[in-house]
């Protein structure tokens, strides 16, 4: 017989308290952020519900109070009523697209008298919880295309729907769910294929206008050559040589690629530089063939099917690089293509702040090793920040707390996402596993592409950073994505016991 | 997927752990970079960043038909503060310097630092104190502001009027409402915008577009340059200047005559739709409204019982009285109700089924051009008693009094012209679901019988009368009326080049403008008789509860019009009173271009009379 008593006793030993703990120390920091980055001069409560950083200690209540709840229920419910939450939420997403007021552009917040609430936060819990239940009815560990297609439609679906609300950064979070994908079994390489793809497009688009390698004796009148269509093609032949190091292991043909590539790239840019200035796209584009050809005669010789998959990867990495390069600068209306720049935060907006990314970089970079301490950074104060408490948090921390505050930061969130890897791989079924890795590849997402943005590495995208962001509806959605995992992996450590 | 390959899906959990820690560590990498490596980032914002200094545009100047400038921009200069800055302040020194007082200085200090009054507010940017120096005063504070640390001047410029004249259409500008700030994010606390007349229709064209200077300062607030070497500096782009159709000369001469009267004066060019002038007394000067003593005199004005704020041209609603009487000829003629030649008998009045409507003495039975020419209120009566009542051509009453209604309509009554400026009221033409409601769907021609002499429910504004007047000398159609003439740079809005045609005939409307010329030939208005012009004319005397009020409108010349005007004066008695010579004097002045000596007496005279009209509030 198990008591209640009993119950909440293994309950409470069952706990991950390493994951509470960094996420405890989360919140923390997080709300001394806040407070850093609301606070005018002249005030002093903290506490007040007038400030901001008074409302975030109310939503860090309610979301412990949340937390809190959901240790309490049984475990087998989430997996019982997932579809159901799944099938809600996509009701709902679809109803905000109609009901939902214009703020600034999007259809996104659902207005309940006092309150805003952003259904997209709570989308993805219940989304993760879906498609971990789809995935859990097939026990073989090697899941099959059609398996993953339907996988990855339980994903699109209110990805679609989050694109309609005209958010378009909430909805790029989904394809985080591909990591989950990637670890149960979906092959690496479309995962390679499509990151690279990305790459293609944003390096391309961003330096396609800077001319480099001008020559020596012209004094750096007569660039020729497009940065970024060398890079783009840089990278292929990079790619190109290391996947033949990797899948077939052949050292003698990596060694001949390499040469053709590396060393023919770099002959062509001296030539340019000190003989006659001229287009070293040309000279790439003749190597890029002539490392196909080498390919293609030892696949012919010695008949290994990977050489052909490899110049398939090759010819599809330049056509797709080249025919995006056309859409969007040909077939495209400028105000589109203007507007694509600015989507990937390769064209500053103009009409607002016009140096927002230059901004942040100044706060970071005036934080120092040490920072400026506790409220008294000025560039926040200043507002020059955009989005100072909530999309570009981080500013804050970077300027008030310096170096070694940022790397804590940073540190914390690696232990928590290292952490949760570890707790999803014990899971005794894919459920847990697959949930886990949900909540795991989320946070790594926002945190990818947050601090990226704040220190200019990465588009400008819209998304919050969690824990830290002010807001409640963002904070609530990260808890409960955090604690059901929480939840579920307590089940599995009670059953151990 | 690789099926029988013994690839362990398990190890790529550290593909993922890698990713994680890769990120990781090349975000730990760039913020070394950012923050240790590079000292760039740190002196921008050691120097206490940056100063935004706005700059602000010269707002476009607004001058009269042929160009005598009416109001352009005189350099004034706001004092500002920096409360971060503020060091060692003499209080004392900096009230005597700025000629406040201490008090003052306390009360202005509280409201910049007060987050609902003053929402930009930062300790580190510059606020107001003081604003709208002049000259001398500023150049008395400047010699002395190297002693008070942390306040700034700022150059900034004022409206100035060349005359006195033309308040109402001129407009003001004042320091935005919290209320236009939320409206338009392009307003700060302390810009200026456009609050009445042209300045606030305008407001746009004329404001034109702030442009900003990005400047470096250094710790002791010193400026170091342009960020980046001014690559996001805009430069202000100035406003647009403003061209009226408005007559200096011809609006001072109105102003003038309608001293110490309460009315309204519209001139109209008919072929442009141009206004010439547009007179509402009483009046105010606008010099009143620039400088820092805008909000006393704005509050005494609003406090006048007169209200002199009010634009009575296109805000008065008000019996049209006899120059009515032209709408429902065209009406009637257009409606086959009568032909010119159809006479009506008339003694003293119209009486009919014990309804008397008074007349005064003239011949009878008159034709149509005599009666409009004697302004004979029987001939109009039954021409809307046969109309309305014409069971015959239009069924149900109703059904004429629809008819009627879409006349008046096509002729711009009943709704705004949507002349260019604010507050413009749209007078009422009444219909018939007005009537079913008001007599609970039992009347007849007989029960609405003093619409068609301009009394009853019919309200027009005065730039309705004009309007009326303009089409009639145009036969047949209106542009609707405007003030800007042409703005810079910039086409006019199409809607003031469109004509607007009325549902009645020019043939019918050469008929009505002879039975015009006859009223000023031998009818009502021989005051307005001036040798060399062939006037038109037709007065009005609106019934009111007390003493009636005096109206005038006519055109000339006849055949080419130039101008058409229209005179209302309250409570200034038959329209021959004050209506038709204050109408002659405007038409005589825009015609000749001045004013014969005789006229010029006749001016003075009317100039000093004055009506008494109590304490009431109007």
């Amino acid at each position: 017989m198990v008591t209640g008593r009993d119950r909440e006793n293994s309950l409470f030993k069952s706990i991950d308290w390493i994951c509470i703990i960094i996420y405890l120390l989360l919140l923390a920091a997080g709300w001394i952020s806040v407070c850093g980055a609301s606070y005018d001069y002249g005030q002093t409560d903290f506490f007040s519900f007038d400030s901001r950083s008074g409302k975030q200690l109310v939503w860090i209540g309610l979301a412990v109070v949340i937390g809190f709840v959901i240790m309490m229920l049984e475990t087998k419910i989430f997996e019982m009523l997932a579809h159901v939450f799944y099938g809600a939420m996509l009701v709902l997403l679809a109803v905000t697209i109609v009901i939902a007021p214009d703020v600034k552009g999007s259809h996104s917040w659902l207005v309940l008298g006092p309150v805003s609430i952003q259904p997209a936060e709570f989308a993805k819990f219940a989304t993760a919880l879906a498609v971990a239940k789809y995935m859990n009815t097939f026990q073989n560990p090697e899941l099959d295309w059609k398996t993953l297609a339907r996988s990855a439609l339980f994903v699109l679906t209110p990805m679609i729907l989050i694109v309609l609300q005209n958010e378009t950064g909430s909805a790029l979070v989904y394809l985080a769910f591909f990591i989950m994908f990637y670890r149960e079994g979906m092959p690496g390489s479309l995962l390679f294929c499509a990151l690279s793809a990305v790459l293609y497009f944003v390096v391309g688009v961003r330096f396609r206008e800077d001319m480099i390698f001008p020559g020596y004796s012209s004094g750096g009148g007569s660039a020729l050559t497009s940065g970024g269509e060398f890079a783009v093609l840089l990278m292929i032949q990079i790619f190109v040589t290391a996947m033949v190091f990797v899948y077939t292991k052949a050292f003698n043909v990596f060694k001949i690629l390499a040469g053709v590539g590396i060393g023919g790239t770099v002959l062509a840019i001296l030539f340019s530089v000190f003989a006659i200035p001229y287009n070293v796209v040309w000279m790439q584009l003749i190597l890029l063939l002539a490392s196909i050809g080498i390919m293609l005669f030892y696949a012919l010789r010695d008949r290994i099917v990977e050489y052909y998959y490899i110049v398939l990867f090759a010819l599809g990495s330049a056509a797709f690089f080249y025919s995006s390069d056309y859409v969007l600068n040909n077939v495209m209306q400028p105000h589109q293509q203007a507007r694509i720049r600015v989507v990937l935060g390769l064209e500053e907006d103009l009409s607002g702040a016009g140096y927002n990314v230059n901004q942040a970089k100044i706060a970071i970079g005036s934080g120092g090793l040490t920072g400026k301490g506790f409220l008294n950074g000025t560039q926040t104060k200043l507002k020059y920040v955009p989005e100072q408490d909530t999309d570009f948090i981080f500013c804050t921390v970077g300027e008030e707390e310096g170096f070694w505050g940022c790397s804590l930061v940073l540190v914390l969130y690696a232990c928590l996402i290292i952490r949760l890897v570890i707790m999803a791989e014990r899971q005794v079924d894919r459920f847990g596993r697959v949930y886990g890795y949900c909540v795991l590849s989320i946070f790594l997402f926002h945190l990818f592409i947050n601090v990226g943005m704040v220190l200019g590495l990465t588009p400008v995208i819209g998304i919050p950073l969690p824990f830290f962001s002010y807001g409640g509806s963002s904070l609530w959605g990260f808890t409960i994505l955090l604690f059901v995992f929480l939840k579920i992996d307590s089940g599995w450590s009670a059953s151990k016991r | 997927m690789r099926r029988g390959s013994s690839y362990n899906l398990e190890k790529r959990k550290f593909v993922v752990i890698a990713m994680t820690l890769l990120i990781v560590i090349a975000y730990i990498m760039r913020l070394f970079f950012l923050q240790i490596m590079s000292d760039e980032y740190k002196q921008h914002a050691d120097s206490n960043a940056f100063q935004n200094r706005v700059l602000y545009p010269t707002r476009g100047a607004i001058s009269d038909r042929n160009g005598n400038v009416m109001v352009y921009n005189q350099p004034a200069y706001d004092v500002m503060v920096v409360m971060s800055e503020i060091e060692n302040l003499d209080t004392l020194d900096l009230c005597n310097a700025l000629n406040i007082s201490k008090d003052f200085f306390v009360r202005r200090m509280a409201i910049i630092k007060d987050r609902n009054k003053n929402p930009g507010y930062s300790r580190y940017t510059q606020q107001i104190f003081l604003n709208q120096l002049s000259a001398e005063e500023f150049s008395a504070f400047h010699e002395k502001m190297f002693r008070f640390k942390g306040f700034y001047t700022q150059k900034r410029s004022i409206r100035e009027y060349a005359s006195g004249i033309g308040a109402h259409i001129l407009g003001d500008v004042g320091e935005v409402s919290t209320a236009n700030i939320e409206e338009d994010p392009y307003y700060q606390g302390g810009d200026y915008i456009g609050k009445l007349g042209v300045e606030k229709y305008y407001e746009k064209e004329l404001r034109g577009t702030k442009g900003v200077e990005i400047l470096l300062r250094d710790a002791r607030g010193r400026i170091k340059g342009h960020y980046q070497n001014g690559r996001y500096d805009k430069r202000p782009v100035p406003g647009r200047n403003l061209t009226l159709g408005l007559d200096k000369d011809l609006q001072a001469l109105g102003e003038r005559l309608m001293e110490g009267k309460i009315g309204s004066i519209v001139a109209i060019e008919p072929s442009t739709g141009e206004v010439l002038c547009m007179v509402s007394a009483p009046s105010y000067d606008p010099r009143i409204m620039t400088g820092r003593q805008r909000g006393k005199n704005h509050r005494m004005l609003s406090a006048d019982p007169r209200k002199p704020l009010l634009n009575r041209a296109i805000m008065g609603q008000y019996p049209p009285g006899s120059t009515f009487k032209t709408s429902q000829a065209l009406t009637f003629l257009q409606e086959g109700i009568i032909t010119p030649e159809t006479s009506y008998s008339c003694s003293h009045g119209f009486y009919f089924k014990g309804l008397h409507v008074g007349c005064h003495g003239h011949a009878s039975p008159l034709p149509l051009q005599p009666a409009l020419g004697t302004s004979c209120n029987a001939y109009f009566c039954w021409g809307l008693y046969h109309m309305i009542n014409n069971k015959h051509k239009y069924g149900r009453v109703q059904n004429a009094m629809t008819v009627w209604k879409d006349y008046m309509v096509s002729m711009g009554f009943g709704y705004k012209l949507g002349i260019d400026l604010a507050g413009e009221k749209r007078g009422l033409i009444p219909n018939a679901q007005f009537y079913d409601k008001a007599y609970k769907g039992s009347w007849n021609g007989l029960t609405i019988i003093s619409i068609s002499i301009g009394q009853g429910e019919v309200n027009l504004t005065p730039l309705q009368i004009c309007n009326l007047c303009a089409t009639i000398a145009n036969r047949g159609y209106y542009i609707t009326p405007h003030v800007v003439k042409k703005v810079e740079g910039q086409d006019l809005d199409p809607k003031y080049t469109e004509k607007h045609y009325t549902k009645v005939s020019r043939k019918n409307y050469e008929v009505v403008a002879g039975g015009m010329r006859r009223a000023v030939l031998g009818g009502t208005c021989t005051g307005a008789r001036i040798p060399g012009i062939e006037v038109c004319g037709k007065t009005g005397t609106a019934q009111n509860r007390g003493h009636d009020h005096s109206v005038f409108m006519g055109f000339a010349p006849m055949n080419n019009p130039k101008i058409a005007v229209a005179v209302y004066v309250e409570n200034g008695g038959f329209g021959a009173d004050y209506g038709v010579p204050i109408g002659s004097l405007l038409i005589e002045k825009y015609i000749n271009g001045k004013l014969s000596p005789a006229s010029e007496a006749k001016a003075a005279l009317f100039q000093s009379k004055r009506i008494s009209y109590g304490d009431r509030q109007r």
